[in-house]
């Protein structure tokens, strides 16, 4: 339960104090949501070696129905684990103060986060998972540079009606349990038809889809990441999306087990497709937040398709690229924050030469970069390497297909870099001052420590990873 | 402690230290550092020698942590030292203190000096994790961070835009082998389940799987080695990749990294030698590079180009002994041509340094009083290449000759063909650039000047090499119990033939005479036309044939028509017509379909669209919330 208040009173407390409390503090005092999930890890290490999700807390909440529940195990985890890393991150890299309210509805959105992450009633699940997308409203609407309006709006409703069909299939499934209960274990057990579990199911993927994005639903997803502040697009692509991805293999698969192999094939084919088509579009982005939002369409496509491969490579790959990912882009992000912040400019056909202005900067950016195109000692490979070979055993024709990306993603990721850092360039910038680069320097020693080292996560995950792909075995109803 | 992990840790111990420290010491402190580092790991393997010669089923094993365990099999981050990959550590090593011993004076003036030898050593240890990994997952780590040492490097002199994007080539280029290779290690593990090499090649020995498979992981294999050691297609990099530094060019782009594909087929010669298919592949892959890039190599001007397209056309040379199932032959080839072709680099390397960064030998010209340290080095490098009798090149590439001469006339004729083009193209390069008039206007005769020791030493250590090479392999009719290396990797490599011994004495002479023909047709043409008509390569591009060739094939025109320019225009066009009208169109159809419904509502509640949303989310929340309670 502390681990959803904190973030918010802290939160509160910026309110109420305003000015007073500068972002550094802001920052510091998020750490302690982070040694608050640390805390519960360790009291409950000897228990999740079941992979039983385990329950932290239970009250009614709207009714004995709908009630609060918390759920704790490896997955939620690593999830909470990559929340609370990056919040105090994100937080610190606010960079305008006239963004008055920004860290506070960054709190708020954390918190909801991490209720999502933990809810083990469909409909706290549901209502958090709504919850969480007021913030991000907010923070596109009254911080975006350009056409706030209408991008945020795409963006709402297509997120909106996504939940909608979700919510449609939660009432379905807490019709059918037979019970008056919301709770996991009652949605889990509930047995469809064929045709009941396509349509629950087509509602869950709905959802997740608008929100993972894949394509064809990433049409907002563009123009808000591009749009939206930094704070705004590192918390959307850095922890919101993992929200979907999460949802896939939490909710939908254990849930509706008896569609999935009726859905997969048409996913496999939409997420690779995601990966390439991304990947593409990518190559000659000029934007940097519009080329990152592209490769970042392209990598969770691949998440995607090594979730629906439904192995365990797949789904270990999958969640170790999920941390990694969230890692890599608020990285990227603020990388972009940091340039756009000194030399105003974010284009890299202006862009150029920046790599002698400040070392260390250059190689902190390198190294998120490398991290990023998926090269041996950082944190990129280990996922990428599990999902694409758990996508190549899948269908090797889809494997080869989806393996572009070690291709195109080098083309893009080096051209950006390129364009930025290197060559010479007239333009003067703005003094970096090194202080400002000390949590790019944390994300980096992430990249490098979980790519010395992934076997520490995936050992985190493994047992809590088979457990869930028990229940979806058991909801097909064949053992896979 | 155990000999590999020093082995290993020196370099990365070096680069670590001029990595953090470098910007703080002093220049010939860093430069030392970097340099020792790589010498004791050189002493460390050849302290290790003694024990391998005693037992040749000799192995040292380093075995740390697991890396990552999914599905069955665990990857453990584990090193294994036996024959080859000793071999393999002394050339890397060996020819890796000399060439840094000569970068410390060639980058003396440099102000990344020590970043310089930061990317040095850590290639030395990506290499050798490469060369010592003891399964594939460990190989494939050091061929990529070789490959990311390749991009740094080349793009050392980071402010010219121009460098940078011959670094990103090479490094795109190799990427599409490395994914050919990757999807190699997945139908390994497909098939057995594990990446070690000893399992996996136990198990291709038991002859429980199909030939196509075997012949598919083959090639896939063959495709990463394709890239790193750039055979056709994926060649062009490696000559653009020329913009690095010198030395670079010596240790990576000649002598070291452009090996490794050919030590990943020796590697897997279990594999190799039962799929018949993935052996023509690689044969006649090897051979039209070997063709294709002497012929380019003729027209070049550029000193480091002519050498790059030397480079590429002798990689050919190894892969036709490789496919053609004379492992050790290939390995003979990889020792003696880092002899001579370092040998090589760090001459021309010398001549740039020597005429103030010229590169373009048509401003050359009667270096060879100048330098003359230099020009006999350089004079031994081209003979040791060029099949001068016995020197080091003479025997190696004989040896191939021999093989292909075995296995198939037609491509042992074209190789004889390109052993003469190989003839040509060297010694015009010798010719050129130190016999003749001096033809610079910009640069002073009187102010060309030899290099300083620190450089010529190396040239002197690996010209004794070059000359003395053959003799760790020399042929059958010289030594009769067969050659030093053959013998050296028997354990390894177990059943492959060498190819020596199933042709008579006589047409063994036969095949050694043609060797030595070729090489004095080669010589007596070029001398004709360079020295005794004092040619000089033209100024303008000549047409028809040698206008082709001059052009490099077209290959860098063709990969951009058919690659390079569809893919920016579909990436273009996705976005900006794609996504910004089709797909906008449809998602403001949406927006504007529910701002109808949100106008209707208007007349009751006369808020804008976004207060619609908001309320709705929250009356949806409360109805349900009702709706429980009761």
């Amino acid at each position: 339960m502390e681990i959803i208040l904190c973030p918010l009173v802290i939160a509160l407390l910026k309110a109420l104090l305003g000015n007073k409390i500068n972002k550094w503090i802001m920052s510091v005092l998020s750490i302690a949501t982070l040694g608050l999930v640390i805390k519960v890890y360790f009291e409950k290490v000897a228990a999740l070696n079941s992979g039983i999700w385990q329950t932290l807390f239970d009250k009614p909440w709207f009714s004995d129905s709908i009630r609060f529940t918390l759920g704790f195990d490896g997955v939620t985890y690593l999830l909470l684990l990559l929340t609370s890393i990056l919040t105090p991150i994100v937080i610190s890299s606010v960079s305008d103060n006239r963004h008055k309210f920004i860290i506070p509805l960054i709190l708020v959105m954390q918190s909801a986060l991490n209720g999502v992450f933990m809810a083990k009633d469909g409909l706290m699940f549901y209502i958090l998972w709504e919850l969480a997308l007021i913030p991000i409203y907010f923070i596109t609407l009254l911080y975006s540079h350009k056409d706030a309006y209408i991008t945020t709006i795409r963006f709402f409703i297509f997120t909106f009606l996504g939940s909608l069909a979700m919510l449609a299939s939660l009432i379905y499934l807490y019709l059918k349990t037979g019970s008056t209960s919301f709770s996991y274990e009652a949605l889990i057990n509930v047995q469809l038809s064929l045709k009941e579990a396509i349509l629950v199911g087509g509602g869950f993927l709905l959802a997740f889809a608008v929100k993972i994005p894949l394509v064809p639903f990433h049409i907002w997803q563009a123009d808000t990441y591009t749009n939206a502040p930094a704070q705004g697009s590192m918390m959307l692509s850095g922890v919101m999306l993992k929200m979907a991805l999460y949802g896939l293999i939490r909710w939908y698969m254990p849930l509706c087990g008896e569609s999935i192999s009726y859905f997969q094939p048409a996913i496999m084919v939409m997420a690779v497709f995601g990966v390439v088509y991304g990947a593409i579009i990518a190559l000659k982005q000029n934007d940097m937040k519009r080329l990152i939002a592209y490769s970042s369409l392209s990598h969770v496509g691949l998440i995607t398709a090594g979730l629906f491969s439904l192995t365990l490579s797949g789904f270990e790959g999958g969640m170790l690229q999920m941390f990694t990912h969230g890692i890599n882009v608020v990285g990227l992000f603020f990388v972009i924050e940091i340039i756009e912040y000194h030399y105003k400019s974010r284009d890299l056909s202006q862009l150029g030469g920046l790599a002698k202005h400040h070392k260390l900067f250059t190689i902190l950016y390198f190294v998120v970069v490398l991290g990023s195109l998926a090269a041996p000692l950082t944190n990129g490979f280990p996922g990428e390497l599990m999902l694409l070979k758990s996508i190549f055993d899948y269908n090797s024709l889809t494997g080869i297909v989806a393996g572009l990306t070690i291709i195109l993603c080098a083309v893009y990721m080096l051209r950006m870099f390129q364009l930025s850092m290197l060559g010479e360039s007239e333009i003067v910038m703005n003094k970096i001052d090194t202080v400002k680069l000390m949590p790019l320097f944390i994300i980096s020693a992430i990249v490098v420590y979980i790519g010395l080292n992934p076997q520490s996560l995936i050992d985190v995950i493994h047992p809590s990873i088979q457990h869930i792909m028990e229940d979806i075995a058991n909801s097909k109803g064949v053992l896979s | 402690m155990n000999t590999l992990s020093i082995i290993l840790g020196l370099p990365l111990l070096g680069f670590i230290i001029n990595g953090i420290f470098g910007s703080k010491i002093p220049k010939s402190l860093s430069g030392g550092i970097g340099t020792i580092s790589v010498f004791l790991s050189f002493i460390f393997s050849i302290m290790a020698l003694p024990m391998f010669i005693e037992n040749p089923e000799y192995t040292i094993k380093l075995d740390l942590f697991t890396f990552l365990s999914f599905d069955t099999f665990n990857l453990r981050v584990a090193f294994t030292l036996d024959r080859l990959s000793l071999w393999m550590t002394l050339i890397v090593t060996g020819i890796g203190t000399l060439i840094h011993v000569y970068s410390i004076s060639y980058m003396k003036e440099d102000e990344g000096f020590y970043k310089f030898f930061a990317y040095l050593n850590f290639f030395i240890f990506n290499m050798l994790l490469l060369i010592l990994g003891s399964n594939f997952i460990m190989l494939f780590f050091g061929w990529e961070g070789v490959g990311l040492c390749s991009y740094l490097l080349i793009g050392f002199w980071y402010k010219n835009a121009e460098y940078g994007k011959a670094a990103r080539k090479a490094f795109i280029m190799n990427r599409i082998g490395d994914l050919g290779l990757l999807l190699g290690i997945f139908m390994i593990i497909q098939q057995f389940g594990t990446l070690e090499f000893t399992t996996v090649f136990e198990e291709i020995n038991k002859g429980t799987v199909s030939v196509n498979t075997l012949n598919a992981i083959g090639i896939l294999l063959f495709i990463g080695a394709m890239g790193k050691s750039a055979q056709i297609p994926l060649f062009t990099w490696l000559p653009d990749a020329m913009a690095g530094p010198t030395p670079v060019s010596a240790l990576i782009h000649a002598a070291t990294m452009v090996t490794a594909g050919i030590y990943l087929v020796i590697r897997c010669s279990a594999l190799y030698v039962l799929s018949p298919i993935a052996n023509e592949v690689i044969i006649w892959t090897g051979l039209s590079t070997a063709i294709v890039a002497a012929l380019i190599g003729l027209k070049q001007n550029d000193i480091k180009k002519v050498l790059a397209y030397s480079t590429v056309s002798q990689l050919g040379f190894m892969f036709v002994a490789l496919g053609c199932g004379a492992y050790t032959t290939a390995l003979f080839h990889v020792t003696t041509h880092a002899f001579f072709k370092a040998l090589l680099f760090l001459g021309a390397g010398s001549v740039i340094h020597g005429m103030h960064h010229e590169q373009d030998i048509r401003k050359m010209g009667g270096l060879k009083s100048k330098m003359p340290i230099t020009y006999y080095t350089f004079l031994i490098g081209t003979l040791a290449i060029t099949g001068f009798p016995f020197l080091s090149g003479f025997f190696s590439k004989d040896e191939i000759l021999t093989i292909a001469f075995n296995h198939n006339i037609v491509v042992y004729i074209l190789l004889v063909g390109s052993a003469l083009l190989t003839g040509i193209y060297m010694f015009r390069l010798l010719f050129v650039t130190f016999f003749g008039e001096y033809r610079n206007q910009h640069y002073a005769f009187d102010k060309v000047h030899e290099s300083p020791r620190l450089m010529t030493l190396p040239l002197m250590i690996l010209a004794v090499l070059s000359i003395f090479g053959g003799l760790l392999n020399l042929p059958h009719y010289l030594q009769h119990e067969g050659g030093i290396l053959q013998n050296w990797l028997k354990p390894v490599i177990g059943l492959t033939h060498s190819g020596q011994h199933e042709i008579s004495f006589n047409t063994e002479m036969i095949l050694v005479s043609i060797a030595v023909l070729v090489f004095v047709t080669a010589f007596i043409l070029t001398r004709m036309r360079y020295i005794s008509r004092k040619q000089v390569p033209q100024e303008q591009t000549p047409t028809g044939v040698l206008g082709i060739i001059s052009n490099k094939f077209y290959f860098d025109e063709i990969y951009d028509l058919i690659f390079v320019k569809p893919f920016e225009t579909m990436s273009i066009w996705l976005q900006q017509v794609f996504e910004l009208k089709i797909v906008s169109k449809i998602s403001y159809g949406i927006h504007d379909i529910l701002r109808f419904f949100g106008g209707l509502n208007k007349k009751i509640q006369n808020g804008n669209i976004e207060y619609y949303l908001m309320f709705m989310v929250i009356g949806v929340l409360i109805l349900l919330g009702f709706n429980f309670f009761n």
